[in-house]
């Protein structure tokens, strides 16, 4: 429960936003409250984050159920839904992440390890 | 799964009215009102103008504001595709009376990574709804769904929750399938909207499509179950609910020309039955058009409109034509009392037929419809599929009190009784014309058949068409059969003949008679005349007679006084005497 609390709503999370912007990856997290499945998510992506792409990453955790209108900018249907904003392309992940190398593929992890 | 939601109350079903032309009267007055109704079809049926159509009339009509999620077509085609309709989405989505939402899904964009749920479209769909407090939403079509998301479970699950989640919002929805190969859609959708299925199908038979809607199921309601044909033309869809009805139409005392005042004679002087069903089967060439086309004259005289619909010639042949028997029709196109139809008959498929048919009779408002000829229907083997066509073109003028005539071609060799489409059962007066042929003449004859509620002539009539139009003469049945044409002219002539001989031994026997009864006069004037003179004979006869009596007594007398005697005396003496002679 306690990472989602921190981060619940529109808040952006920034860890060491220090580094070159072209170097950075913006994820975006879509949420609905605070259900199970969206603690797991966050759980997972932050973890996933820290291990590979330390210090060059913001997460956006975005609570449909506050915003409902933002539903729409990416094509949300299911949740949760990781969006990897930056680098392009546009990477689409759902679920709750627990498949960590499903993950890494998802967000072209995968190679570069 | 449905028996928890299963609302058993005794109240009557609220419905939600589509305005959709046609549905709300098979459906008994539309859609359930908070429920999920399932559309399937295959491609091209016209599922997804279903949807809007319903949410523009709800919108426009209904005061019911709609969100149409669609998960094929982007706002911008959707608003494309409808304008041709006459839709105006853009207005609508301005005015806040609808939201267009696209959903998208690319398979290939998403990388599924364990547990999740389709709460991203809930809020998507509820924050619509919420916005602009629609009471309608469209689905078009969520099965798109399946293609984007892998996780069939989740997804099945998910849609599960959607359609309890939509009808605890209190929505009127409609969802569309498509239609699968065993199911009525290809994910089994029916399995989780369960009150009302409605399916449409566009099928081609013989080279003609024909679009068709039922209602498969429809909990609570009373609702037709045929097929239904539709059509979608610029007003948006078009149902045609004409078999529904029944034989439920008023009928009408008044009777009206049929233009061929011998034929009027025919049906007791007064000719059809407004409102009734006229059949005139003949073989080729035998003056069906031309019966018809006196009808629309006679009606348009009386000032009534007329439909004809013409499924063989041009309107323009159809008038230079009738113009060779003296009938004029195209004044009265002119005057707009006479409308031409002239689709060719395979044109369409049958049922487009009967729409276009409804539609023409609907805008048009006609007190006359003419359908030359119908046979031209019957292509191929689809003779109950015609019949009920006609059926339902019959039933559906019947309703609105529209005289019906309807030709039909005969076929050599064929029963005559037997029109092609078996609709002797739908008609109410049968006008037979056949062609008779004798002494090397082909000559035409007109009886009826039928005509119900009157007391019809039972005569064949020679039918002659002249340039003043059809005439019907009397014919002559003799030993050798009916006698037409020039047989029937030498007949006349022969009957004209004995008719004079007739006349003139009665002039003859008159004249006998008073010859006689003069002979008879003279006699008796004699006879009177010497009977006259034998009467005054015989009365100086008697004359003489008394005077000489007379005379005898004035002499006695004389004597007596001469004499002085007793007279008295002498008398009773004389009787004394007499007595005793006697004794």
């Amino acid at each position: 429960m306690n990472p989602m609390k921190e981060n619940s709503g529109l808040k952006k999370k920034k860890e060491k936003s220090g580094k070159a912007a072209k170097d950075m990856w913006i994820l975006r997290l879509y949420v609905a409250g605070q259900t199970p499945k969206a603690i797991t998510a966050f759980t997972n992506l932050k973890k996933i984050c820290e291990e590979q792409l330390e210090g060059k990453y913001t997460i956006e955790v975005i609570d449909l159920l506050q915003n409902p209108h933002l539903a729409n900018e990416y094509q949300i249907v299911a949740l949760p839904t990781l969006i990897r904003k930056l680098p392009v392309p546009v990477r689409k992940i759902i679920g709750d992440l627990s498949n960590t190398e499903r993950v890494l593929m998802g967000l072209d992890l995968l190679a570069s390890i | 799964m449905k028996e928890s939601e299963k609302k058993l109350t005794n109240n009557k079903l609220i419905k939600a009215p589509t305005g959709i032309l046609g549905f709300d009267e098979i459906t008994d007055g539309g859609l359930p009102a908070g429920r999920p109704t399932l559309v399937c079809g295959g491609a091209g049926c016209g599922k997804t103008l279903f949807g809007m159509e319903f949410l523009v009339r709800g919108a426009t009509q209904f005061n019911e504001p709609g969100v149409f999620m669609s998960f094929e077509e982007t706002n911008d085609e959707l608003i494309k595709n409808v304008s041709s309709l006459g839709f105006d989405l853009e207005d609508l989505v301005k005015n806040k009376k609808m939201v267009l939402e696209h959903v998208h899904i690319e398979r290939s964009e998403i990388e599924e990574t364990g547990e999740y749920d389709l709460e991203g479209l809930f809020i998507r769909l509820g924050y619509a709804i919420d916005s602009i407090g629609a009471k309608r939403v469209v689905l078009d079509t969520i099965e798109s769904l399946f293609a984007g998301l892998p996780n069939q479970l989740i997804l099945r699950a998910e849609l599960r929750r959607l359609f309890r989640w939509l009808k605890e919002k209190g929505v009127t929805a409609i969802i569309t399938g498509e239609r699968g190969d065993e199911t009525l859609t290809r994910q089994g959708l029916e399995e989780y909207v369960s009150d009302c299925v409605i399916m449409l199908d566009h099928r081609v038979t013989e080279q003609n499509s024909t679009r068709r809607l039922r209602v498969v199921k429809y909990r609570g309601s009373i609702h037709g179950t045929n097929e239904y044909p539709f059509l979608i033309n610029e007003d948006g869809f078009s149902i045609l609910p004409v078999t529904s009805l029944g034989l439920k139409h008023t009928v009408s005392n008044e009777r009206i020309s049929s233009g061929i005042p011998a034929l009027d004679k025919m049906l007791e002087g007064k000719g059809y039955y407004r409102g009734s069903t006229v059949l005139i089967s003949g073989t080729a060439g035998i003056g069906k058009t031309s019966t018809a086309a006196h009808f629309a004259e006679a009606a348009c005289k009386r000032g009534e409109r007329v439909l004809y619909f013409c499924f063989e010639e041009s309107p323009a042949q159809l008038i230079r034509n009738m113009l060779s028997i003296g009938i004029d029709l195209a004044p009265w196109v002119q005057s707009g009392l006479l409308q031409f139809q002239a689709t060719g008959p395979t044109f369409y498929g049958l049922e487009m037929h009967l729409a276009v048919t409804h539609k023409a009779v609907n805008d048009f408002k006609p007190k006359v419809v003419i359908l030359d000829p119908i046979n031209t229907f019957i292509v191929g083997d689809k003779e109950i599929e015609v019949k009920t066509m006609l059926m339902r073109i019959v039933d559906f003028l019947k309703m609105n009190q529209i005289t019906a005539l309807i030709t039909s071609l005969t076929t050599h060799g064929s029963p005559l009784e037997h029109t092609n489409a078996s609709l002797s059962s739908l008609i109410d007066t049968w006008l037979m014309l056949r062609d008779i042929e004798l002494n090397g003449e082909r000559n035409r004859g007109m009886y009826i058949l039928k005509s119900r509620g009157m007391a019809n002539s039972n005569q064949i009539r020679e039918f002659v068409l002249t340039n003043h139009g059809v005439e019907l003469r009397e014919v002559y049945v003799g030993a050798s059969g009916v006698l037409t044409g020039s047989a029937r002219i030498a007949q006349e002539a022969l009957e004209n003949a004995e008719v004079l001989t007739r006349k003139q031994d009665i002039e003859q026997k008159k004249r006998e008679i008073e010859r006689k009864r003069k002979a008879l006069e003279a006699q008796i004037i004699s006879l009177y005349a010497n009977f006259d003179s034998e009467e005054a004979e015989a009365m100086k006869m008697i004359q003489t007679e008394q005077d000489t009596i007379k005379r005898l007594e004035l002499d006695k007398v004389e004597m007596a006084e001469s004499r002085k005697a007793k007279i008295e005396n002498k008398q009773t003496n004389n009787k004394r005497n007499y007595k005793k002679t006697i004794l």
